[in-house]
């Protein structure tokens, strides 16, 4: 994983597959309010695209797409995403967590108002779980120092 | 729920799991544990809480599996004990 | 000797989970206590008050977004926590 393995059979299997998997990964989040699935599902399977990148290719291909900047920022994001709809209820007096009150900006009423919220809501769960696995793979593959294989590749 | 289906796939997750602590090779002990994950989604999913198979499917036998191996990677791959 | 007795424990502790399930409901009672308190209601004003047709993405982002919000919470936490253990070794190893 941390060595470049040369083999062309796995290299062009997980070229084809990553796409599929991330497409996946959205179709999961997205249809998770008629069908099961949900944010934290499709997190994990969109972080499972970039640990079969990282395995099949090397750690620096990983991080070519997946910054380590990017990866911080999705880490504290995507509990941003979730506290912030909160928070924006409280706002126009209401409950925390209480979406119906999203009738304020959105033009919509109560009832979907809360279908939406829940959207925001399950996107900030599908980042964070993201972000947060593929940052929990890379340390451990490496002990912690994937940004001195960075830089010794380099 | 057909209770001969659900035997079978929670006899299959004991054994898997009596094998996943018998084994002396920890990578064979990760995709036991992975098998182990598997049928617990099967089992899960055959009782209807198709939500709780999903992660089951999704973390249990696909991201922590990843997790295992590679602190496989960096320890040594038989056990001491 | 050491196994032995580790095998009787573990068979003990068996036989009296077994007995305690006999006392639980069947599964999927409709008359059990789980289902008579406050599931009916769920699964009656669903789609009414939220719109959603799947009724475990309601009770999980919306009736019970407390425990969602904490679950992310968690993964983050344990995130930072891999972060700061691993990295921080490794910074201390090698300066």
């Amino acid at each position: 994983m941390v060595r470049d393995l040369d083999d062309i059979i796995i290299r062009t299997c997980a070229r084809i597959m990553v796409p599929f998997m991330q497409v996946y990964g959205l179709y999961v989040f997205v249809h998770g309010h008629s069908s099961p699935g949900g944010g934290f599902q499709g997190g994990c399977i969109m972080a499972a695209s970039f640990i079969l990148l990282a395995t099949a290719f090397n750690i620096k291909e990983a991080k070519m797409r997946f910054t380590e900047k990017v990866n911080g920022i999705f880490c504290c994001l995507g509990v941003f995403i979730y506290a912030g709809t909160g928070a924006v209820a409280v706002i126009f007096s209401g409950n925390f967590l209480d979406y119906s009150r999203w009738t304020n900006i959105l033009p919509t009423n109560p009832v979907m108002a809360r279908y939406y919220g829940m959207a925001l809501i399950e996107l900030g769960v599908q980042i964070t779980v993201m972000a947060v696995m593929v940052s929990i793979f890379l340390d451990l593959v490496t002990g912690g120092s994937h940004e001195e294989v960075m830089k010794t590749d380099d | 729920m057909i209770a001969a289906l659900n035997l079978t796939f929670l006899v299959f997750a004991v054994i898997v799991a009596c094998a996943a602590l018998n084994v002396k090779d920890l990578l064979s002990a990760i995709v036991l544990l992975s098998a182990f994950s598997f049928f617990m989604c099967l089992l899960w999913t055959e009782m209807g809480a198709v939500d709780v198979a999903f992660t089951e499917a999704a973390v249990g036998a696909g991201v922590s599996t990843a997790f295992f191996v590679a602190a496989i990677y960096n320890t040594t791959r038989r056990t001491k004990d | 000797m050491n196994k032995f007795l580790a095998l009787f424990v573990t068979l003990v502790a068996g036989a009296l989970l077994a007995y305690g399930a006999e006392g639980l409901p069947p599964w999927g009672d409709p008359q059990q206590p789980a289902s008579i308190h406050v599931s009916p209601r769920y699964i009656e004003k669903t789609v009414d008050e939220t719109g959603v047709p799947n009724a475990v993405t309601s009770v999980l982002a919306d009736y019970r977004g407390y425990d969602t919000m904490f679950e992310t919470s968690v993964i983050f936490t344990a995130g930072v926590a891999v972060m700061m253990l691993l990295r921080g070794m490794n910074h201390g190893k090698r300066s």
